[in-house]
């Protein structure tokens, strides 16, 4: 919403300063979001006037001029065919910034003579768009500032324009003369009261108006107008255009200039036909479904059914409170106008606006709510300045419809406003708040204006209340503590594990990422996503158009634009939500680990090599006993199709509870997505990792064995597919009690052993807890280990 | 015997290694060394020869002895002198690499947020991210027709054919959580929501997803003047500044009444900003009062209890605080950045220790 200095003036009796009342809006609630003085580009240019004038001897259409200035008389070359002796100039001095032609000028040299300076035309000072010659002033003396000048003579050309952001319920403020209200009602100076004009109808209106039964109900609720015959419409009066063009308008014509002084400066949108080509009756009633409409615009809307449109015997002729028809739009040629003033449903109007996509001043008002009350005041004041502006007669008015009645009052609670906004208002203050806004005081009832729709309860009041005494001076005051003593912890386990998550896998080396929670349909399809349920019916490009289904997809790209970026060896990782459905809650905690290329880049110890899939699981493991996962764990195989089917594993407790998955990625998948291997990953579930049992600190006694632990290897050959893992289990079960550790010291495959073949070698740790070992109490366990394994694996101890 | 004496012991400095040493050793102390021999010769003796003659070899045994082991352990010294010298290395040759990580500024700062709030009794409240258009509108006092929807530029969720329930939305805002806390857990609560929040939205300064902390407090007597203390001695603890000043502007949200925008004093120099000083205002937030249709929504007596609630944004206040100036790198896992702007694994933001490096 924008207005100028001299427009507010008009509604407010004030001597506040532009920054004053800018200060004081933002405080308000009326956010300023500029102020344009024009003054400011001008305040260099003094007035000047010209002694002399003669051919330049070398240039047909410039002349040389003496000009008196306030430095003394400068000769200043001009091609301005008015440029002449005598008439007053406005002066630009070398080292002046001109705006219209954007350059700071210096002393010119033009075919050979100085010129010490320009005078002047008012499309260089942006004054408009004349460029036929230099500025005349038919008065001024030499030295004058221009913008005294013109603050005298033609203060709308330096008349500051302020912007100010308006908030939703804010819709009063949508008109020069509610802001004004909001001033005066800080104190700001004094709130003008209108003229409330009055016309007798001269005859009556040829032009019927009704509204049909469908469109009554939140539709439109009052829809009133009348014919002005014989009027002159042309271009409006220049305080009026330079008002529109101030705040960013096109002038059009006086009747069409009328209805948009009334949208900026009452809030009230109006609508003028030319009533000749009006044929019967206007209806307003409800689209049946697919009529057509040229809009002022010179668009073509097509109506959906239960849209609210008048139409007369010709069909559509506006889209009511939104838009009007170039059929019965006026024209320099109207001679008789039909001015229409209605109230319409706001919500039928947003729906209706945002399906038609017509974002007009009208529609912006009227879907915000307008004062119903000045319904039939307003048509009379703007039947009163078309009267004045283009002459004519008026006919009565027709009315189809009933002004809504919107009187509704709430309690004012003084005790409750203080206790809300933490401020002592005096209750006094608090009651002269709310009558300067309008309302009417009935005791502690607040009966509320008919321009404020958004004041709905009492904590509307508050706010009214609060604003108006100024948030800016509000004091703080201390939330005292829940408790007295020390804060406790506050977040949940699972909050406190996924920081540890990722403490720990940054510990590990890796990089956090936060990727988009949405990719393209073909990465989420590559990770059992890319489903309709997860797709979003909007998404701003066809490459966030799914739910992820897992972090990996992201991380996955994130590791192919630093790839192609030239770095190849990545370690990245991300904590977040996968979303595995679209309805509310289907999302679950992910941590995803990705490697990829080398451990580290070429080093002169030949440390760095490929990743590969153990890393991932040592890593995996590590992020797993940070959360406090179980180390006893399975690893099982099968888990999705974008593993290598061969090289990954899930960690599990029971086949059903997977804690994690580690592997190496598919190469299909690697090759889907663009990054180059090889890369492994894991994804971890921390939410499946079950909470301890026990909530207390304490720890288990730490039991310490003075015996000697003895530690004897065996290595086993078993077939190809069996694993590691089953071995050990079997091993560490031949003696419980006694065996304290197994661990996997070698693999070897083929060679001597045959096809299908390997060998697993084992170092198994005793730790006797009663007496020392003698070498037939080994010899007897390690009996056992062997029969077991054996047993277990199908295998027999490589001899 | 002082010709035995300093025959050996000059013998013994001479010797040059340890064979030599230990041929010395038996010619003088060994079975049949000369020492040995003569001490042999002891039985002959008078006994007055034997006393003087006996105490005097076993001080020339002892003394031969210990040259021995002094020049044993000379050579032995002098021969690992030698070795470590023969083992210089290039220490200057750089290390076996290790990885460093690092955690994300959004990650970071969350905690940091957390951390300040946990001090004053807030805890830590979850939601999802898909959620109902009830949720995410309805209940935060935004029905269908209000303005602020087509202002927020809303992600739906598609809808199936037959499904003839409003579309699921991303959420626009924390302020759902607000909702489904008080639901749950009712009066009096104070909680803050960090998370993801989704607009439609993508350009200089703007990314279609980005972070937001949703703040709320519940009690019998909470009041406005409570909020600005709050957030001052959040604001002062975050950016680690004593006394930074706020100023609170009269706005608009439909789920608070009375509404503020929040502005934290800065200045502009030389186009650096600077938070905590100059008279210059930069707006970091949006709170309120919450209205009581919303505390009606969730199922909180509004005639009983108040309070407020505000949402800022995590990115935004990261970016102030460790002067990143691109909010779109943020998610585009560039390492260059991600190591720039990261924090370490143990750079853990606590009251005691301090919230930032």
């Amino acid at each position: 919403m924008k207005f100028t200095l001299s427009w507010l003036k008009e509604h407010l009796d004030t001597t506040a300063s532009v920054d004053e009342i800018a200060e004081t809006l933002t405080d308000l609630g009326l956010e300023v979001e500029g102020v344009e003085n024009p003054a400011a580009k001008l305040a260099t240019f003094t007035l000047a006037k010209v002694t002399h004038a003669e051919q330049h001897p070398d240039a047909d259409r410039l002349r040389v001029c003496k000009v008196m200035t306030d430095e003394g008389e400068k000769q200043i070359v001009c091609g301005a065919p008015n440029a002449r002796e005598g008439i007053t100039v406005v002066l630009a001095k070398p080292g002046d910034y001109v705006p219209g032609i954007d350059v700071t000028l210096s002393v010119g040299n033009i075919r050979g003579v100085e010129s010490h300076g320009m005078m002047a035309s008012e499309r260089e000072l942006e004054l408009s768009d004349e460029h036929n010659g230099i500025i005349e002033l038919p008065s001024g003396e030499v030295g004058q500032k221009f913008t005294d000048w013109l603050a005298q003579n033609d203060p709308a050309k330096v008349d500051p324009v302020i912007e100010i952001a308006i908030t939703p319920n804010r819709q009063d403020a949508l008109g020069v003369h509610g802001i004004a209200r909001d001033l005066a009602a800080r104190g700001l100076g004094t709130l003008k009261p209108l003229k409330e004009n009055h016309v007798d109808g001269a005859f009556s209106c040829p032009v019927k108006v009704s509204i049909d039964e469908d469109a009554a109900t939140d539709g439109c609720e009052v829809f009133a107008g009348r014919l002005i015959r014989g009027v002159k419409n042309g271009p409006s009066p220049a305080w009026l255009q330079d008002r529109l063009r101030a705040i960013g308008l096109r002038p059009i014509s006086k009747l069409v200039d009328v209805t948009n002084f009334f949208t900026f400066d009452r809030n009230r949108p109006l609508h003028v036909f030319d009533a000749d080509k009006v044929s019967g009756a206007l209806r307003v009633h409800r689209a049946k479904g697919g009529e057509e409409m040229v809009g002022l615009d010179e668009k073509t809307y097509t109506f959906s059914a239960g849209q609210v449109v008048i139409s007369d015997d010709n069909g559509v002729e506006s889209v009511g409170g939104i838009m009007g028809g170039l059929a019965t739009g006026c024209t320099d040629e109207t001679v008789n106008v039909f001015l229409e003033a209605a109230v319409w449903d706001r919500v039928q109007i947003a729906h209706t606006g945002r399906a038609l996509k017509i974002n007009s001043d009208a529609r912006y008002r009227n879907e915000r709510g307008i004062d119903p009350a000045y319904n039939m005041q307003g048509l009379e004041d703007a039947t009163q300045m078309i009267l004045d502006l283009c002459g004519g007669e008026a006919s009565d008015v027709v009315v189809a419809g009933q002004v809504p009645d919107t009187s509704r009052a709430y309690k004012l609670n003084p005790a409750r406003v203080i206790s809300l906004v933490g401020m002592e208002i005096p209750e006094a203050e608090q009651r002269q708040t709310l009558t300067r806004l309008g309302f009417r005081m009935e005791g502690n009832l607040a009966h509320v204006p008919s321009w404020r729709p958004d004041v709905l309860g009492e904590a509307d009041l508050v706010e009214e209340v609060a604003r108006i005494a100024s948030l800016t001076k509000l004091q703080g005051k201390p939330l005292p503590r829940l408790q007295p003593g020390v804060p406790k912890a506050i977040l949940s386990p699972q909050q406190k594990r996924e920081q540890q998550a990722r403490r720990t896998a940054a510990a590990l080396g890796y990089n956090e990422c936060v990727t988009y929670s949405f990719i393209d349909r073909k990465s989420a399809s590559l990770f059992g996503g890319g489903d309709d349920a997860t797709m979003l019916a909007n998404p701003i490009s066809s490459e966030m158009s799914h739910m992820r289904p897992a972090l990996l997809p992201g991380l996955l790209q994130a590791a192919a634009r630093n790839q192609a970026r030239g770095y190849m060896d990545l370690a990245l990782f991300e904590l977040g939500h996968a979303f595995n459905g679209g309805e509310p809650g289907e999302q679950h905690v992910q941590v995803s680990g990705l490697l990829v290329g080398r451990t580290g880049p070429k080093d002169v110890h030949g440390a760095a090599r490929a990743v590969d899939v153990f890393d991932a699981k040592a890593d995996a493991e590590a992020v797993l006993a940070a959360i406090g996962a179980p180390a006893k764990v399975q690893i099982l195989r099968g888990a999705e199709g974008w593993w290598h089917p061969g090289r990954h594993g899930k960690i599990c407790l029971g086949p059903k509870k997977v804690l994690g998955v580690f592997g190496e990625l598919h190469p299909k998948v690697l090759d889907e997505m663009g990054v180059k291997g090889p890369a492994v990953a894991f994804t971890l579930y921390p939410a499946e990792v079950p909470l301890p049992r026990k909530s207390g600190s304490t720890r288990a006694a730490l039991r310490l064995n003075d015996l000697q632990a003895v530690e004897r290897d065996f290595a086993f050959v078993v077939d190809a597919g069996v694993e590691a893992l089953t071995l050990v289990n079997a091993a560490a079960g031949a003696d419980k009690a006694l065996i304290d550790d197994v661990r996997v010291f070698d693999e070897f495959i083929g060679g001597s052993l045959g096809e299908g073949k390997k060998s697993l070698a084992i170092t198994v740790r005793l730790q006797p807890t009663d007496k020392t070992l003698k070498e037939k109490d080994i010899e007897a366990v390690a009996a056992k280990i062997v029969e077991k394994v054996t047993k277990a694996t199908g295998g027999t101890l490589r001899g | 015997m002082d010709d035995l004496r300093a025959k050996y012991i000059e013998l013994i400095a001479k010797a040059g290694d340890e064979a030599t040493l230990e041929d010395l050793r038996v010619k003088a102390v060994g079975k049949k060394g000369e020492i040995s021999l003569q001490m042999r010769e002891l039985g002959k003796m008078t006994p007055e020869e034997r006393q003087v003659a006996g105490p005097a070899l076993n001080a020339l045994k002892d003394e031969i002895n210990t040259a021995l082991a002094a020049k044993k352990a000379a050579l032995a010294d002098a021969a690992l002198d030698e070795r470590l010298k023969a083992e210089w290395l290039d220490v200057t040759l750089p290390v076996r690499t290790q990885r460093r990580g690092t955690i994300h500024p959004i990650s970071q700062v969350t905690e940091e947020v957390s951390a300040i709030f946990a001090d004053m009794g807030f805890s830590v409240a979850e939601g999802p991210q898909i959620d109902t258009d009830w949720y995410n509108f309805d209940a935060l006092n935004i029905p269908s027709h209000h303005p602020a929807r087509a202002e927020m530029d809303t992600f739906y969720m598609h809808r199936a054919e037959g499904d003839d329930r409003p579309p699921h939305v991303l959420r626009t805002h924390t302020s759902p959580v607000q909702i489904r806390h008080m639901e749950k857990f009712g009066a009096p609560c104070r909680v803050i929501a960090p998370g993801r929040v989704y607009r439609a939205d993508y350009d200089q300064t703007h990314t279609p997803m980005f972070h937001q902390v949703e703040g709320l407090a519940i009690d019998k007597d909470i009041s406005m003047a409570n909020l600005k203390w709050v957030l001052e001695e959040f604001f002062s603890a975050f950016f680690e500044i004593d006394g930074i000043k706020t100023r609170f502007r009269a706005s608009h949200f439909p789920f608070t009444e009375p509404s503020a925008e929040v502005d934290i004093q800065c200045s502009w120099v030389d186009g650096q900003l600077k938070i905590g000083e100059g008279d210059g205002w930069l707006e970091v937030l949006g709170s309120g009062m919450v209205h009581p249709k919303v505390l009606q929504a969730a199922g909180v007596d509004p005639e009983e209890w108040q309070g407020f609630a505000f949402g800022m944004g995590i990115d935004r206040i990261s970016m102030l605080k460790y002067g990143i100036p691109d909010l779109r790198a943020f998610f585009d896992s560039d390492l260059r950045w991600l190591r720039h702007y990261g924090f370490a694994s143990l750079d853990v933001p606590t009251l005691h220790g301090g919230l930032s490096k």
